[in-house]
């Protein structure tokens, strides 16, 4: 069962650049995910791609200067802000990347039990703290005491604790050494394993592949590739987008070549064309125009007209 | 918890031992070298029927014969021993002039520092709220206007329209003129009270606004808050919880920091409405030469405002859990 669908998503803000003209600014562009039941799905793009924008789109948390146009479905249901309020630390859970998002001056487990409007009882959070190895004596500390492994397991409990049925984490991964990020991944694995959806925003491909069912490719603020996960092996050749390709071949264990050109993360002035055309070897004049289709090819698609 | 308390407070009490000491010296030179004649303040408006052989033993018997140090200890060793020696203008002991004096004062330092502190954080959390809107325009035009307005002006300026004009409220003075003291009612201290309160609470209004709008909007564009919505917090409760009290904590801290000028602008409010606290009485004594009672006022202004900070430093010990456990205390055991 598709749990949440995003159709043509775009977010932008606006901003006066000077005392009465307003400018929008895109930085996502047309992007289109899905994720099931059961599924992990994770979103790969670089730093600063507006990943996280995605995270509050679908949240429904954007900042007040910003906008949004296209389609979000919530089990077939589009995802008004009004249900985005009504799923909010229920079936909606965020899980967010770094100690900043606890208020610093209020016990953890005070905070981790205020989700979804309501006061979760102390017998719920004691038994989902001792299921991620967590001490009860955890819950009265305050956010400046805990450890980064601490830490990370306490966001990933307050998605739990509301039983989410779609889990977005974003950038769980980041400031962690490599054995600790592989812990954190598990951790969604073992949700998405229980059922939940769970869409896994990050820039470490390394340590979600183990663990991801399918991966969207972010580049130039769109998604330019969704594949499953055994897409990337070998040479990399089953992947259809060359930029996909380039993040494939640039790992450590593989060609470890960088990307071609510089990483793209915002949409071109222009949003005509394939964003990645400049650093493609077979770009035509056919990728400088128009909207590039989104092609199904085997399992997954593609946006790219080259694709076969 | 205790323990570190104790520290504190005696630690607090050492420092203020030597601000005191500090204090007096600086303040026993500057009196030294003002032009003040303290024989001539003694014997006030009748100088002209005393003759020099008469002004020098005066001098004598106070001791103003000798050299400024000697005067200093023999000052000094009275204050150690809880005597700040007699007012020459009041014609009553220091001590009890300050008590007196700063009874009433106090009943309008604290009403005007509770309406500065309640104005002011309204306003703040009101313009925060509503950023960049004309809400929040108009709450920052007001406050600089405030800032930049002089306490005595505006004391001024409401006696001209609410006393002289419209009559609603008494020319100064702390109780109606002319009537015996066991008759005046609690209406009529505060009815006397409220323009000067008012006066004076405008001093704090616009840094606590301004320091409250810049907290509260740092704490609204803070990653705590939207992952708090994301949580599915919204509302009243989410603003309650986050919003304000994090930011109450700094702004208390602030306003107890500011006795110092509260009591700075008593003084003035004080002058301008003829009301009978501390600071006119300061302005009284500076004016006549009244040296033990100036020497008073400042050790005793000087133990206030300490306490102020005192109290604000205490507060952030005790409540910000982040300070608290980097001074030892284990905040698991306190929470």
């Amino acid at each position: 069962m598709t749990v949440l669908e995003i159709r043509n998503l775009s977010v932008f803000f606006s901003r006066y650049y000077n005392w009465f003209r307003k400018r929008t600014e895109a930085c996502l562009n047309g992007l289109e995910l899905s994720v099931g039941a059961g599924q992990l799905v994770a979103v790969i793009g670089s730093s600063g791609s507006g990943k996280s924008l995605l995270a509050h789109a679908v949240m429904g948390i954007l900042p007040r200067n910003a906008g949004w146009s296209g389609q979000m479905l919530y089990k077939g249901e589009l995802l008004t802000p009004q249900l985005q309020q009504r799923l909010r630390g229920r079936e909606l859970a965020l899980v967010p990347q770094s100690v900043s998002y606890l208020n610093p001056l209020m016990q953890v487990g005070k905070q981790v039990r205020m989700s979804g409007g309501g006061v979760r009882s102390r017998t719920e959070l004691r038994s989902m703290f001792r299921r991620y190895g967590l001490e009860s004596q955890v819950e009265r500390m305050y956010p400046f005491q805990l450890s980064g492994g601490m830490m990370r397991r306490v966001l990933v409990s307050t998605a739990t604790l509301g039983g989410a049925e779609l889990i977005i984490a974003d950038e769980p991964t980041s400031g962690l050494h490599a054995e600790l990020a592989q812990e954190t991944v598990m951790r969604f694995r073992e949700l998405a394993d229980e059922g939940s959806a769970v869409l896994l925003i990050t820039h470490d491909l390394e340590s979600v592949l183990p663990y991801a069912d399918a991966i969207a490719v972010l580049y130039g603020g769109t998604s330019i590739e969704v594949a499953p996960a055994h897409y990337f092996s070998g040479d990399g050749t089953m992947l259809r987008h060359p930029y996909s390709r380039a993040l494939w071949t640039a790992l450590p264990r593989n060609e470890f070549t960088p990307p071609k050109g510089k990483p793209l993360v915002r949409p071109a002035r222009s949003a005509a064309g394939c964003p990645y055309r400049e650093y493609c070897e077979s770009a035509s004049e056919a990728c400088r125009s128009g909207q590039i289709p989104v092609r199904r090819v085997n399992e997954g698609w593609v946006r790219c007209i080259d694709a076969t | 918890m205790i323990r570190s308390l104790l520290k504190f407070l005696l630690g607090k009490m050492l420092r203020l031992v030597v601000l005191l000491a500090a204090i007096s010296i600086l303040s026993f030179m500057m009196v030294k070298m003002a032009p003040i004649d303290p024989v001539q303040a003694y014997v006030g408006a009748d100088l002209l029927k005393v003759s020099e052989a008469q002004r020098e033993q005066i001098a004598a018997y106070w001791g103003l014969d000798q050299p400024p140090l000697a005067q200093f200890l023999t000052w000094g060793s009275a204050v150690l021993k809880g005597n700040l020696g007699t007012s020459m203008t009041f014609r009553q002991p220091v001590t009890d002039v300050i008590a007196e004096r700063f009874l009433s004062s106090l009943a309008l330092m604290v009403s005007a520092w509770a309406l500065s502190g309640l104005i002011g954080f309204a306003a703040g959390a009101a313009a925060a709220m509503n950023r960049n809107t004309w809400v929040d325009r108009m709450i920052h035009w007001y406050c600089y206007t405030l800032a930049a307005t002089p306490a005595f002006w505006l004391g001024l300026l409401l006696i001209m329209v609410f006393s002289v004009w419209l009559g609603w409220f008494p020319l100064g003075l702390g109780v109606p003129a002319g009537m015996a003291a066991d008759q005046v009612t609690l209406g009529d201290r505060i009815y006397h009270m409220f323009l000067p309160a008012l006066v004076l609470s405008v001093t704090g209004i616009a840094t606590i606004a301004l320091h409250t709008r810049q907290k509260l909007a740092e704490v609204l564009d803070s990653d705590y808050i939207i992952f708090a919505r994301a949580r599915g917090e919204r509302g009243f409760g989410l603003f309650w919880r986050h919003g304000l009290r994090n930011i109450a904590l700094p702004a208390l801290t602030l306003q107890f920091a500011s006795f110092s000028e509260l009591f700075g602008g008593a003084v003035l409010a004080e002058q301008v409405f003829a009301y009978p606290g501390l600071g006119q009485a300061t302005v009284q004594a500076g004016l006549r030469g009244d040296v033990p009672l100036l020497l008073g006022i400042v050790l005793f202004s000087t133990c206030f405002v300490f306490a102020g900070n005192m109290i604000a430093d205490l507060l952030y010990t005790i409540i910000d859990p982040r300070i608290r456990s980097r001074d030892g205390g284990d905040p698991l055991e306190a929470g």
